[in-house]
């Protein structure tokens, strides 16, 4: 017991990640209506990935936390990411 | 006897806020996971019909999807900073930011309503002959754009139910600035609802 | 832990109340069924699941029956389709999946590790709960009008959409037992991370313990798969959404990826359990410590992680990419690796251990029989050109029944002989036992063997009749399960029997050195008088050869 009870997060720093969200929702916004190929889904994954892991860390605390969770944190997305890579296998090569 | 009795049922019942707190990480996994099938299943058919999502993503309105992103936002926020708040032992200023938490949940709500009526009231629902006579690719963007919004407007009703809970636990003082792993735990609830929504905005709304 | 401690029942001097008799507020079957203690939600399961495993054993033996001979037998062919689903059904989601876990899991692993209790109790109890729940839902359908679902265990589309059978019910029923899955695998590990007993390291765990481990991490990140899917095939029923549906543009072949990715881990939740049932029994009746402890937790972790990854190798014909087939083929080649450790661990454990035949071990060592034949068909299936020639074959409920019945299924019989006097404090007929054992064993072979053979020469799964060329195979078959079956209900009588009539079990009858066995039979309601120390390593018997007996 005890791990990151000691850690109280400031209000100023949940407003400035705040702020830093809303910025790249406007961006992703402004940056879709640009004709950009293949690559718009990227950037736009991108940067939904980036908000993702701002709301993680700070958010929800994982990096004020236990070690332990972040690792725990890591093998489900990277235990979803194989399923989509090894899926895709399949796909990318058929059809 | 009642005496041991008492002893004997209480004994189980040990506090351990790192458990509770372990325990609701893995139970966000299974959200995770839950919504990756899904995912998974719009990777596939977007990889297959890709032209045919962009043409049907310019059906939805950009400025719903914003606006419903910029709630859920703040509403992280003011979570967020009500678990701060409790921890500083201001409690009122929690409950406030509480409440503000579940406003914004409620509005997402009357939007996300607003919006499904409009795709309603044009013929656009799972099954509905002006929808069934597009070609396929149309139909699967509309059945993945329904079910996992869907889906997801679900949890977000259910988090708002928690987060009410919440609201007079913190009121009677059950959660209190020494105890507050519940609503902590509810917080994470909440921002899983959030990044789940990060994802699934730019994926159906901003396709070109 | 002392091994004066082991000897003298953890310091209870005779006197304690064992949990059956705790008090409590609640009067007779609410004593049970609102009991949040983990030792009486272990039995609650242990008498929900063998119920269901005899219903399920039933309409396996009217399938045979209705084999017995091609053409119709003793029911026509739509009957015969809702049996083999139902028995799928039944066997897979309401037996073999919680089976392991739900009952020794919840009975033992707080003992093992020296705990009073899991993590969350309240929550394990609403697991039973949802279980029962999943549980009738799926057997509702047999009472509605449609009937049961007849799409065997798998639910393929377009078929699932298509039929007018009763899918939903056991759609959801299916849906809510995963749920209680994920519950159980999520109160073990975090039990696992936060309550075990002072001085009990990673590397000083029981290895049943770190079966549970890996199995929690599946049925965590396996399981919302096959829920989610599992709901989309029902909103397709309701709604004709088209996700799956290719009259609207759906991919069937998707839904068979996403019920492979939970599916195929699944029977690694099946099987791990069970393999850590075989770690704890061989080194006792062995008196022997464990031959490599860490290569047996390791490949626990490693079969769980590279089970993950092989789903595919149940989408050999179905036309996937060629890249996809030989990326599968491989990897599940890879997962025969940690299996092939642990059997050999076990082998080397058995090697100058002092071999004592105590009906736990048999089924132990019919367990590691059992699951080779099973584990190198299976490595047969992995090879894309052979499976091509026995895929959807009898080849594979050969193999799938070498494994899951041969393997899980000795798994449990051997678990329920290995620590019935801890949960009940009495000791059934030791012979009996021995004799049942040998009609399972016998009749298990007789019945599933054959099966490889006219699986490879051609007889497809599922088929209601088949060419006069197998009647041979089928027969034998049948006569098996004719054997078998008396001997599952020999092996249940004398274990009811010994509820009843059995001698006083000691605490530790086996001579068994992990921390269940330090605790009087059965143990009292708090497990541990004081939460024991542990200091040494979990499978540690130099007393025994020092010459020291520590049976009582």
């Amino acid at each position: 017991m005890g791990h990151g009870k000691n850690h109280i997060v400031n209000y100023s720093t949940y407003i400035f990640v705040w702020l830093t969200l809303v910025t790249l929702t406007s961006l992703t916004v402004t940056v879709a209506s640009l004709d950009l190929g293949f690559l718009s889904v990227l950037v736009a994954l991108g940067i939904a990935s980036l908000k993702a892991l701002l709301v993680l860390l700070v958010f929800m605390h994982l990096r004020f936390d236990d070690r332990m969770f972040r690792i725990f944190v890591l093998i489900s997305f990277i235990t979803l990411l194989i399923f989509l890579v090894l899926t895709f296998f399949d796909y990318a090569n058929i059809r | 006897m009642n005496q041991l009795v008492e002893s004997v049922v209480h004994e189980h019942v040990h506090r351990d806020d790192v458990g509770a707190k372990i325990g609701m990480w893995l139970f966000l996994f299974t959200e995770l996971i839950l919504f990756g099938g899904m995912f998974l299943a719009y990777a596939v058919y977007r990889y297959q019909y890709g032209d045919f999502f962009a043409l049907a993503s310019k059906k939805l309105d950009v400025f719903f999807g914003l606006i419903n992103t910029l709630i859920l936002l703040t509403s992280s926020l003011t979570m967020a900073m009500s678990i701060t708040a409790i921890r500083r032992e201001s409690k009122k200023l929690s409950m406030l930011f509480l409440a503000l938490t579940i406003f914004f949940a409620l509005l997402f709500m009357v939007n996300k309503y607003f919006e499904w009526s409009a795709k309603f009231s044009s013929g656009i629902f799972p099954g509905s002959t002006e929808l069934l006579n597009q070609p396929k690719g149309i139909i699967i963007y509309f059945g993945l754009y329904f079910v996992m919004t869907g889906l997801h407007a679900l949890h977000v009703l259910i988090g708002m139910v928690i987060l009410l809970v919440m609201f007079f636990y913190l009121k009677s003082d059950v959660i209190n600035s020494d105890y507050y792993i519940m609503l902590e735990n509810s917080g994470l609830y909440w921002h899983l609802v959030d990044i789940i929504w990060i994802f699934l905005f730019p994926l159906f709304y901003l396709i070109h | 832990m002392m091994l004066t401690d082991i000897k003298s029942g953890n310091g209870h001097n005779g006197e304690y109340i064992d949990f059956y008799n705790a008090p409590t507020k609640r009067k007779g079957i609410f004593k049970w069924i609102f009991s949040t203690d983990h030792k009486r939600i272990g039995i609650l399961y242990l008498v929900s699941l063998l119920t269901f495993f005899s219903v399920a054993v039933i309409f396996g033996f009217l399938m045979r029956l209705e084999l017995i001979a091609p053409g119709k037998t003793i029911m026509d062919p739509q009957t015969y389709n809702q049996i083999f689903t139902l028995h799928g059904v039944i066997m897979i989601f309401l037996f073999i999946i919680p089976g392991i876990p739900a009952v020794f899991g919840n009975f033992l692993l707080p003992l093992m590790i020296g705990a009073r209790d899991v993590a969350f109790p309240r929550l394990n109890l609403l697991s039973w709960w949802l279980f029962i729940l999943g549980g009738f839902v799926a057997v509702i359908s047999l009472f509605l009008p449609g009937g049961p679902a007849d799409t065997g265990w798998t639910f393929y589309i377009p078929y699932s959409v298509r039929t007018n059978t009763n899918v939903i019910p056991a759609l959801m029923g299916a849906f809510i037992l995963g749920f209680s899955s994920i519950l159980t695998g999520l109160n073990f590990i975090t039990t696992i991370h936060r309550m075990r007993a002072p001085g009990m390291s990673w590397f000083k765990m029981p290895l049943f313990v770190w079966s549970l481990y890996a199995t929690g991490w599946i049925q965590i990140l396996a399981t919302p798969i096959v829920g989610i899917t599992l709901l989309l095939v029902a909103i397709e029923r309701w709604f004709g959404v088209g996700i799956f549906d290719p009259a609207l543009g759906g991919d069937p072949i998707l839904y068979q990826h996403l019920f492979w990715i939970y599916s195929h881990p699944a029977v690694y939740i099946m099987i791990l359990p069970a393999m850590g049932v075989i770690s704890e029994v061989i080194p006792v009746f062995s008196r022997r410590t464990i031959f490599g402890y860490k290569f047996i937790a390791f490949s626990s972790i490693a079969i769980a992680f590279f089970g993950s990854l092989v789903w595919a190798h149940h989408m050999f014909t179905v036309g996937m990419s060629g890249t996809a087939m030989w990326i599968f083929s491989l990897l599940t080649f890879l997962v025969a690796i940690p299996s092939a450790i642990k059997v050999f661990n076990w082998v080397s454990t058995l090697y100058k251990g002092s071999i004592e035949l105590e009906p736990p071990m048999l089924f132990a060592l019919a367990f590691i029989f059992n699951f080779t034949i099973g584990g190198f068909t299976g490595l047969m299936q992995g090879a894309l050109s052979l499976n091509i020639h026995i895929h959807d074959t009898y080849f594979i409920v050969g193999h799938f029944h070498y494994v899951m019945f041969g393997g899980t299924g000795f798994g449990i019989f051997a678990a329920i002989h290995h620590w019935f006097p801890k949960m009940f404090g009495k000791m059934y007929n030791k012979r009996n036992a021995k004799i049942s054992f040998a009609l399972i064993l016998g009749g298990f072979q007789l019945l599933y063997f054959p099966m490889f053979i006219m699986g490879y020469l051609g007889m497809p799964r599922r088929y209601y009749d088949y060419l006069p060329e197998f009647h041979i195979w089928h027969l034998l078959s049948t006569i098996g399960s004719w054997i078998l079956i008396p001997g599952l209900i020999l092996m249940f009588v004398n274990l009811i029997m010994a509820l009843k009539k059995g001698q006083r079990a000691e605490a530790n009858p086996w001579g068994g050195v992990t921390l269940e066995w330090t605790i009087p039979s059965p143990p009292s309601f708090e497990n541990f008088e004081k939460i024991p120390v542990v200091e040494k390593e979990p499978y540690d018997f130099t007393h025994y050869e020092l010459g020291e007996e520590v049976k009582n």
